[in-house]
């Protein structure tokens, strides 16, 4: 059994300094290299503000728009530019349109068979009096789903983009009628006579759509412009009680899905050269031209939330 | 140059204002002015494609008395066109609108040259 | 009825104009609301009554409500120097 060391011993050994020199406590050239003594790091006041003084300068100078000779004349001649170029597409749009056939004529490449096929079969196929209803909503209605889906995505981004939190919202409120004369007597009146009619006026226009001129998008857009009237005149306590986020979301939901659902069965059944189930119903009724009154509807819902939503959000972002 | 000018006439006035918009486009500085033009711009595109399908003497494509021959309606493709593009530039207004009214929330002015002077400023 | 049409023609390039010239932004956006009646007035005359009834609801009615709600959004976020605002937007 070996004896134990003392520490000043131990501190003798190689295996000691070894050790320390491997571990790295031991600086090896202390005492033996000419070294300046360390202290902590302090800022130089003066010579940080002297730099924020030139840097300031230097943006001054940069940033000087009025009296910057060089982005003066920079801009004389992007203005002289810009113009001569709008007249130079002006010249060139008016000579191509010389060249064009006369306006008015049947003989335009326009007028094709395309055409011509929807006047001459638009009513027996679709069943529809107004032959740019049973358009779009017949033979083109998968460009109006992806039409009503722009508005719904568009929605969406405005809510991403002016969305304030509770708080946010309730200031927002508070601040957005802090100029305004708080329940008006005379716009209160006038809102109470003329809501109703423009409503029922845009429901006429969306279930007339296949009758006469009108549609989903003109109709929900005349309920839209009631609603928004509505809200102005009466704020958004009386709104809240019937239009928030969740009958927006149900009903787009509703709406959409509907759509889809409805012309994936004509579709369906087009392709596959069944026979749909779907009356087309005598033209010129009211129940008539097949699928093309509920697909109106839905899409009248989706404009009309869409108009609404968007003018809430702009008022106090959020609905 | 074509003997067709004064007969296009409405084609021509949808290239003038196509023209004024897209100047508004270039010169304004203020954001809501440049919505406005591009609104123009889109305006001019409708009307022209409307002027496409117009025939003279015809009448709006909705069947009156069960007539379906080719001569009586007009085209009712460029209506349909421009029904989807009016919905689409409503969304479109107001997504510019709304990136406006964070611009403002931000910098505090509409001005395009102050917002991006301010931006330079802050090294971005 | 070419001679309306040429007449509303012209109302179109007035307004056009006219709203890149106008000083304060409250008047353009009302100079453009009148040029989206004129343009649905014209939709009447190239006989597409749709287009008419769209463009008057969602031009004229629509997008002017956008942007009036822009504006008064803008000048209710700074309302303590709102002379100075205009002197900006008038620039």
């Amino acid at each position: 059994m070996s004896r134990k060391k003392t520490a000043e011993e131990y501190q003798k050994t190689f295996a000691f300094r070894f050790f320390r020199w491997l571990s790295g406590e031991k600086d090896p050239y202390i005492g033996k290299v000419e070294m300046q003594p360390q202290k902590e790091y302090q800022p130089d006041q003066e010579a940080a503000l002297r730099h924020e003084k030139e840097h300031d300068a230097i943006m001054d100078k940069v940033y000087d728009t009025e009296h910057n000779k060089w982005l003066y004349r920079f801009h004389r001649l992007y203005q002289a530019t810009s113009i001569l170029f709008c007249l130079f597409l002006i010249a060139l749009l008016l000579v191509t349109i010389s060249y064009l056939p006369p306006n008015g004529t049947v003989t335009r490449p326009v007028n094709n068979e395309v055409a011509e096929r929807y006047i001459e079969k638009g009513l027996e196929e679709t069943g529809a009096v107004n032959i740019v209803a049973g358009m779009i909503l017949d033979y083109r209605a998968f460009d109006t789903l992806g039409e009503s889906h722009v508005l719904f995505v568009a929605t969406i981004t405005v809510l991403i983009l002016l969305r304030l939190n509770k708080t946010e919202k309730d200031e927002a409120e508070v601040s957005d009628r802090r100029f305004e004369p708080k329940n008006d007597a005379i716009l209160q009146l006038v809102a109470t006579f003329l809501v109703p009619v423009i409503i029922i006026f845009g429901i006429y226009i969306i279930l007339n759509g296949h009758l006469g001129p009108g549609g989903g998008f003109s109709g929900g857009a005349v309920i839209g412009a009631g609603l928004v009237l509505y809200l102005n005149a009466f704020g958004f306590k009386k709104t809240e009680r019937f239009f928030t986020e969740k009958t927006y979301k149900w009903v787009c939901f509703f709406s959409l899905s509907f759509y889809c659902l409805a012309k994936s069965y004509s579709f369906y059944t087009g392709a596959n050269k069944l026979h749909s189930v779907i009356p087309k119903g005598t033209p010129g009724a009211i129940l008539s031209s097949g699928l093309i009154l509920p697909l109106n509807i839905a899409v009248g819902l989706v404009v009309a939330c869409t108009i609404y939503a968007f003018y809430a959000m702009f008022r106090k972002g959020g609905f | 140059m074509g003997q067709n000018l004064f007969a296009n006439y409405g084609e021509a006035v949808s290239a003038i204002l196509f023209c004024i918009g897209f100047t508004n486009l270039l010169l304004q500085t203020n954001l809501i002015k440049k919505i406005i033009g591009l609104n123009i711009m889109d305006s001019a595109i409708y009307l022209f494609l409307a002027e496409k399908g117009y025939i003279a003497g015809r009448v709006a494509p909705i069947v009156v008395d069960n007539v379906t021959s080719t001569k009586a309606y007009i085209n009712p493709i460029p209506s349909g066109l421009v029904l989807t593009g009016i919905v689409v530039s409503v969304s479109v207004t107001a997504l510019m609108l709304s990136l406006t009214i964070r611009l403002y929330t931000r910098y505090h002015t509409l001005d395009l040259d102050e917002i991006s002077t301010q931006l330079k400023r802050e090294g971005k | 009825m070419t001679a309306f049409q040429i007449i509303l023609m012209g109302l179109l390039i007035i307004c056009a104009v006219s709203v890149s010239f106008s000083k304060n932004l409250l008047n353009s956006i009302l100079i453009y609301m009148s040029f989206s009646l004129v343009m649905s007035m014209l939709w009447i005359c190239l006989e597409s009554p749709d287009l008419a009834i769209t463009e008057a609801a969602v031009g004229a009615g629509i997008t002017s409500v956008l942007f009036f709600v822009t504006l008064k959004k803008i000048h209710a976020i700074d309302a303590s120097e709102p002379e100075k605002e205009e002197e900006k937007e008038n620039e």
